[in-house]
């Protein structure tokens, strides 16, 4: 009734390739980023902010990486923490080497550095595929791991081993990063650079790039056999994803965590942004935004509603309480939707095109 | 020069010096490398026969473990413990063969591994919420396992010292590979199970039950994991730190192919002494730690020059 493309036409290329061609998901769409970018910052506490949203968004980012490299390219990964952490620790050194240069331009720069990695650790997906691969991004993730914990010069040789993000300001004087940073501040900058990169992301998917990255995800041979040079697409997917993990890595220590060890970084992190890639929906870019809620907010939401509802078993329990109903669940909806939950999107808006009737 | 002196001289030379403690590197790499083996046994049976990329192998393997220790601890006799762990894992596959093998058949691998590490979750979370996180002893001697060790001379003045446990390890590992063996050769299931991991719908099309051979691999790789508990709880501790070395099975599947048993054996071998001896001679070099990553290098390296492993049927692909 109300989501009907009936009476929109479409009378020019550009119209035809617009990324919301209704009228009616331009205006959902523009809601969401109206809500995102001026109600969340008005309403929300800090622990929101803090705990939830901010987290939320550089975890999308982290997914959206992700989905690049193993959604849209078909190479499976496992080094997603790795690549993380090579953008944060580069960002702290840089920031430590430069600090008056400003800390975005450094955190964007700083994913040059996981790229230039990420292509190194490509490379053997030029002959290995499939669960082969995995082994190679896992000899990425603990090779990485260990340069963190082993090389003293990336962590300037502090006794501690681990990294903080120093006080940065802008040059009007407004503290971006650092204990005394606002929570609202922190959220708009992580926020204005998600939407960015999630923008470039979609439009580096619908030209050329992202097809051919496709055309070797769906039948790398028939690909080739097409024209489609394997090493540029598999190699420019790997450094594709990794700076957008990069990036991801950096605003995770500066605007989220502020100090960090290296087992922030661990195979555990690369786990929890795997299953945010595959519940939210592999190639799917609004499915990263799902995967990265239901996967980052769930617990949290259960750590909380299960005592609300009565059941007090203690906090360790509900924390194991938790891990056994996140299981259930992911097994539940691998077989209930397989395509995960932008598949379910999709239904839910060719249901509601029909609507009210059952179909059209 | 020093570098490559480091690398090139000095190892082999501290080998020739010390050759008993070269025997007792080796020893030590060959028993971690057999343990390795098991678990890699663990995923090479669901694989072969389910086309399933078993992630909650090294879960069921600290799973086991824990349900047996926690059964002891609650004050069961030991042997009964023992058995209604079987049981418990009997329990444990049919019910992933029920709520997941079943509705998520024909799925592309990627999905069936996730549903998998779904699993990981539920177990983690299971077992902890049971028998509680905190790290068990394993009941060795209660069991019946050797404890103790025996020094070998050896050369000229040097003595090898080989634990009891680590010697009953290396026999269970090598009585059970057999009987596997056996078991996949010589019996009617045995033949069945290879049928399926050859062609689900041929198999099926002469009367294999699917349903039943799933729930036998995943009975059977739950007893190997159980087997494998028990090994590894007795040289550590039994804590969900176990976990990771299922992360180390991976280069040692890549290294013997995913379907192949031996391969499973051999490839355990080479990353167990590898690891060992990277570590012990190599690793000074770099700082030390470098057991890590050094397994799946090896792997990197091997891949490589052969994508389908030692013993790993020879990849076709056709457009």
């Amino acid at each position: 009734m109300f989501y009907r493309e009936a009476g929109q036409f479409k009378s020019s290329y550009a119209t035809d390739q617009a990324i919301f061609p209704l009228l009616q998901d331009r205006i959902g769409f523009f809601t969401i980023l109206a809500i995102a970018f001026i109600a969340v910052p008005l309403l929300a506490d800090d622990f929101i902010l803090d705990a939830i949203a901010i987290p939320f968004l550089i975890l999308t980012l982290a997914t959206i990486g992700l989905n690049v490299l193993t959604g849209y390219a078909g190479q499976l990964s496992l080094g997603t923490g790795g690549f993380m952490g090579v953008g944060a620790y580069a960002c702290y050194k840089l920031t430590t080497a430069f600090p008056d240069v400003n800390i975005i331009l450094l955190i964007l720069l700083s994913g040059v550095f996981s790229a230039g990695v990420g292509l190194v650790f490509g490379l053997p997906s030029l002959r290995i595929k499939g669960l082969y691969l995995v082994v190679t991004t896992l000899a990425a993730q603990f090779f990485l791991e260990w340069c963190f914990i082993r090389i003293g010069w990336l962590y300037n040789y502090n006794v501690s081993g681990a990294i903080d993000s120093p006080e940065r300001s802008l040059a009007g004087g407004l503290v971006l990063t650092g204990p005394n940073a606002d929570s609202v501040t922190r959220y708009l900058v992580v926020l204005a650079i998600v939407a960015v990169m999630t923008l470039l992301v979609k439009n580096l998917i619908r030209g050329r790039i992202g097809r051919s990255w496709m055309m070797i995800r769906d039948m790398d041979i028939a690909a080739e056999l097409m024209g489609v040079r394997p090493l540029v697409a598999k190699l420019s997917a790997f450094a594709v994803s990794s700076y957008i993990c990069g990036v991801a890595g950096a605003m995770f220590v500066f605007f989220y965590l502020g100090s960090v060890e290296p087992s922030a970084f661990s195979i555990t992190l690369s786990f929890q942004i795997l299953f945010m890639v595959i519940i939210g929906g592999l190639g799917s870019l609004i499915g990263c935004y799902f995967g990265a809620a239901f996967i980052w907010i769930l617990p949290i939401f259960l750590r909380n509603a299960l005592p609300a509802i009565g059941i007090d078993i203690g906090a360790e329990n509900i924390v194991h309480l938790t891990s056994m109903i996140v299981g259930v669940l992911i097994i539940l909806f691998l077989i209930l939707e397989p395509h995960g939950l932008a598949r379910l999107w999709q239904l839910g808006k060719e249901k509601l095109r029909v609507w009210p009737f059952p179909y059209a | 020069m020093d570098l490559l002196n480091g690398i090139f001289i000095a190892p082999f030379v501290q080998m020739a010096d010390a050759p008993d403690f070269l025997v007792q590197v080796l020893w030590e790499g060959f028993v971690s490398g057999i343990l390795y083996a098991l678990i890699a046994l663990g995923f090479v049976l669901i694989f072969k026969a389910s086309g399933v990329f078993n992630f909650a192998q090294g879960i069921m393997v600290v799973f086991a473990a824990l349900t047996l220790v926690g059964l002891y601890q609650k004050g069961v006799p030991v042997i009964l413990a023992l058995i209604l762990t079987m049981a418990v894992m009997g329990i444990l596959a049919l019910a992933v063969e029920r709520f997941i093998m079943r509705p998520l058949v024909n799925q592309p691998h990627v999905i069936l591994l996730m549903a998998t590490i779904g699993l990981t979750y539920f177990l983690v979370g299971l077992g902890e919420f049971v028998f509680g996180g905190e790290p068990k002893q394993m009941i060795t001697t209660e069991l019946g396992l050797p404890t103790g060790s025996t020094e070998i001379p050896f050369g000229a003045q040097g003595v090898v010292i080989l634990q009891h446990i680590d010697i009953a390890a290396a026999v269970i590992a090598i009585a059970m590979v057999t009987a596997l063996a056996l078991f996949f050769n010589r019996t009617r299931i045995g033949r069945a199970l290879r049928a399926v991991a050859d062609d689900h719908q041929a198999a099926l099309s002469v009367g294999i039950s699917l349903h039943q051979i799933w729930a036998i691999v995943w009975f059977a790789s739950g007893l190997v994991a159980l087997a494998t508990g028990i090994m590894w709880g007795a040289r550590s501790d039994v804590s969900f730190a176990l976990e990771i070395i299922a992360l180390r099975a991976l280069p040692v599947l890549i290294l013997g192919g995913f379907t192949s048993v031996p391969g499973a054996i051999v490839g355990g071998l080479i990353v167990g002494i590898g690891e060992k001896i990277g570590e012990i001679y190599w690793g000074p070099l770099l700082g030390g730690g470098i057991e890590s990553w050094l397994a799946y290098m090896i792997a990197l390296v091997f891949l490589l020059f052969r994508p389908q492993g030692l013993f790993g049927e020879r990849i076709i692909e056709r457009v």
